[in-house]
């Protein structure tokens, strides 16, 4: 069944249904991701776009299709999810950040737990992620004491820190004070120079445009188009994109 | 003349109803002072012993299996909804009816063969409630922590045990320790098996000394001097905690 690709994700016809059939959140998705391939997804609120990225490292399950990461079928059976995730680093909309740990700690926390790396390469490891983003001297405060764009920063270093094959960003700078929004732009766009393969939802249409290869148009649960920044910005086929690029542009 | 026969004159020609014929202290005063020591042990003791189960009976209450969370909350239904005196009761006549625990005496004053079927009873009874607030404890933490923890491929016992227990736990300890105070004012009803505990003493010296009314009020003084600070001291806590947690 799992064909060959070159894609690291795959998506075949994904539905999500909550109550029992009665709200459709996706419908007959499909979509697939190369590596360092840069994917952003847009669309209305509630269009379904987190959705999608919670499913592709299941954080949501689907309630029929399949996900593959590197043609393994992440929701078959006798799949162990956890190691997949190890490859997959996902950065959330409100950071979610350990509060009770520093910022070195949350950085550790999984390469240490699980077995990777000893405290002490796990430390130098987060100092050097630190020092790549300018925040080495907030190795050991908290995450109350930092401002939302350093939290996002750290958020994103702490992925990093398990060396995934892919990044997933749940509209990273949503909750983000207005003047912090480009201090994580800047780092994703680094990310994404360095040939990260990521997948980005995102309301940020200039950052869109500007990093992505390929950006994917949803509405109502659905992937209504997807293309070449250049050609879903400047030439929308569809009225819902049209209508949407109109609002939002 | 000595210092506690001028104390005893102070009350001469007092009532033995009087609320304040406290004449009775030199003679009394060390053994109310062991008894709010076993008020106080029973209280702690019965807490700390009951948080391991009421982990236990929380995670159950959690679990996705239907009967396993049944079970839990059977336990806690049956001990919310039924007096402690009759838990109490059936736990020392049923349970340690049929084993036997020798009489011995821990620091002078406290009798094992008592103390410990009252400690597990209370502890049985409380892991009930505190496993309620370890419950509201661990859903409070946001779902996004656990989250965070399952993204970076940490298995779901490791995101619990790492990550969201921790803040649980930090949060639930006001709440704790409101419980170490109810049990405290709870612990009384162990006089009705003859635990020496505070209101035990207060009920002795109120019949040995035919003073009716005032052993009762140095009693309930004393589980006021004790249960109103620690009220206030735990409120003090939990807004420093309020303060701490704003982002």
């Amino acid at each position: 069944m799992a064909t060959s690709t070159n894609s690291l994700i795959r998506v075949t016809d994904v539905c999500k249904e909550y109550n029992g059939g009665s709200v459709h959140a996706l419908s007959h998705c499909n979509l697939s991701v190369k590596k360092g391939e840069v994917v952003a997804i847009i669309g209305p609120s509630g269009s379904g776009k987190s959705t999608l990225l919670r499913c592709l490292n299941l954080l949501e399950q689907p309630t029929s299709g399949t996900i593959y990461f590197k043609d393994v079928a992440l929701n078959g059976k006798k799949v162990n999810l956890d190691l997949h995730r190890r490859e997959m680093g996902m950065v959330f909309q409100h950071f979610n950040l350990f509060p009770h740990m520093t910022v070195k700690k949350n950085i550790t926390l999984a390469p240490v737990k699980l077995g990777l790396k000893s405290q002490a390469e796990a430390d130098a490891q987060a100092m050097a992620l630190l020092e790549r983003i300018g925040l080495a001297d907030k190795a050991n405060e908290y995450p109350a004491m930092l401002s939302g764009g350093q939290k996002q920063r750290i958020a994103i270093v702490r992925a990093l820190a398990m060396a995934p094959e892919v990044m997933l960003f749940d509209e990273p700078t949503s909750a983000l004070d207005p003047e912090m929004v480009g201090e994580v732009l800047d780092l994703m766009r680094d990310l994404a120079k360095d040939g990260m393969t990521m997948v980005v939802v995102t309301h940020e249409m200039g950052f869109a445009r500007e990093v992505a290869d390929r950006v994917v148009f949803m509405s109502e649960g659905a992937i209504i188009e997807e293309g070449p920044p250049a050609d879903l910005f400047d030439h929308p086929q569809s009225e819902r994109l049209q209508s949407f690029l109109a609002k939002v542009l | 003349m000595d210092l506690a026969t001028r104390w005893s004159n102070l009350f001469v020609g007092m009532s033995p109803a009087s609320f304040f014929n406290f004449s009775f202290l030199p003679k009394y005063g060390v053994y109310f002072l062991q008894a709010l020591g076993y008020t106080l042990l029973l209280a702690v003791i019965s807490v700390l012993l009951a948080v391991i189960p009421a982990l236990l009976l929380a995670f159950m209450r959690l679990s996705k299996n239907k009967f396993v969370r049944g079970i839990s909350g059977a336990y806690i239904a049956i001990f919310r909804s039924t007096p402690l005196l009759v838990q109490l009761s059936i736990i020392y006549f049923g349970f340690f009816g049929a084993i036997s625990i020798p009489r011995l005496y821990i620091f002078g004053f406290i009798d094992i063969s008592r103390f410990i079927p009252g400690v597990v009873a209370l502890a049985l009874n409380s892991s009930a409630y505190v496993a309620e607030i370890f419950r509201a404890g661990i859903l409070a933490v946001d779902a996004g922590q656990t989250e965070a923890a399952r993204s970076l491929g940490l298995s779901a016992t490791q995101a619990m045990k790492l990550v969201v227990l921790p803040q649980a736990i930090k949060n639930v300890l006001p709440a704790l320790g409101n419980e170490v105070v109810t049990m405290v004012k709870e612990s009384s009803i162990c006089s009705t098996l003859g635990m020496v505990e505070l209101m035990f003493a207060a009920k002795t010296v109120a019949t040995s000394t035919y003073i009716s009314l005032a052993p009762y009020v140095l009693a309930a003084l004393m589980y006021f001097c004790i249960t109103y600070p620690a009220g206030k001291a735990i409120e003090a806590l939990e807004r420093r905690m309020r303060r701490g947690d704003k982002h």
